[in-house]
């Protein structure tokens, strides 16, 4: 594979996830800060919480994971090699 | 003096070919025992039905009663029924292929070419199964409002238009991206970490792998589910 191609995807691949990796981990902090504030004024309505919760982080780490997808195909299955 | 108890490497699919088409092997291997499974445990549960049921039974009602509650909760209470057995599916069959990837020693048994693993480690998989998501709710819509389905792309105001019909590209797009990014970042990180660290550093990740694989399947079934919902509302 021609070096420069080489040396751009790697750049771009850890570029990819690092940078996806920030939105989604304040925003899953953000959500995790407000359930545990629900949490903590009604005990009660634990299994609800946590449900919506866990829903809501699957969702958020989605968006990280499209980044890292991106990573993995530059990586493996690079469309510019050769 | 260095001898290595493990390598990663990229290899290839195991292919076979039948009436014009290839096909990944291996992923159809994998495929085909979540599938016995899942069949076994229903027909084992529910061969003699008894009234107060014992462990089988119970068990497989239990199931049936969590997967009829997603469908209920994102569908509504009024058309859920009939969309229990394809939310049920598809949440089993994740679920089992996942854990199926995650536990079983696929290492020992060894193939021509590739390995095998969970089958929605391959995109193959994931993107079939959204876009069967795509095509039931297309269906859910067409058969409850016939071609007023269609209004939907202008609401809530006609300018809406290019962004609805663009998510009718992303919905299957995203559903399949996430479950496999989900499954075959775990694989990549668990096999990257066993190279370096073989003895006891990949367990936390591999739990990690086995949580987040079955909030995965929830996750997709109750996507699905609520795509259904929205389309028949």
């Amino acid at each position: 594979m021609n070096p420069i191609v080489s040396a751009a995807s790697v750049i771009a691949a850890g570029l990819s996830i690092g940078l996806a990796a920030i939105g989604p981990g304040i925003g899953q902090g953000s959500a995790a800060e407000q359930a545990v504030e629900g949490l903590a004024r009604q005990p009660e309505a634990e299994g609800k919480i946590r449900g919506t919760l866990l829903l809501s982080l699957a969702f958020m780490e989605s968006l990280t994971i499209y980044g890292l997808v991106v990573a993995l195909c530059l990586l493996f299955a690079n469309p510019f090699a050769g | 003096m260095f001898f290595s108890l493990a390598a990663v490497e990229v290899g290839t699919h195991l292919y076979w070919s039948f009436a014009g088409f290839t096909v990944h092997g291996q992923v159809l291997l994998v495929t085909w025992l979540v599938i016995a499974t899942i069949l076994a445990i229903a027909i084992a549960g529910t061969l003699k039905l008894e009234q107060i049921p014992k462990v089988l039974q119970n068990f497989v009602e239990s199931v049936f009663e969590y997967v009829a509650g997603i469908a209920k909760d994102q569908i509504g209470e009024y058309e859920y029924r009939p969309w229990i057995p394809y939310v049920g599916t598809l949440f089993l069959f994740i679920f089992v292929a996942n854990w199926y990837g995650a536990l079983v020693p696929w290492k020992l048994i060894e193939l021509p070419e590739g390995e095998l693993a969970a089958p929605t480690n391959d995109i193959n998989t994931t993107v079939a199964l959204s876009l069967l998501t795509s095509v039931s709710y297309f269906y859910a819509g067409l058969s409850k409002k016939g071609l007023g389905f269609f209004a939907r792309y202008i609401s809530p105001t006609p300018i809406f238009l290019p962004i609805n019909i663009l998510e009718d590209f992303t919905k299957p797009l995203s559903l399949s991206f996430r479950l496999f990014g989900n499954i075959l970042a775990d694989e990549i990180v668990v096999s990257v970490l066993c190279l370096l660290v073989p003895l006891f550093i990949p367990l936390p990740v591999m739990v990690l792998g086995i949580f987040a694989s079955s909030v995965q399947a929830l996750v997709f079934s109750t996507l699905s589910a609520a795509y259904i919902g929205e389309s028949l509302e």
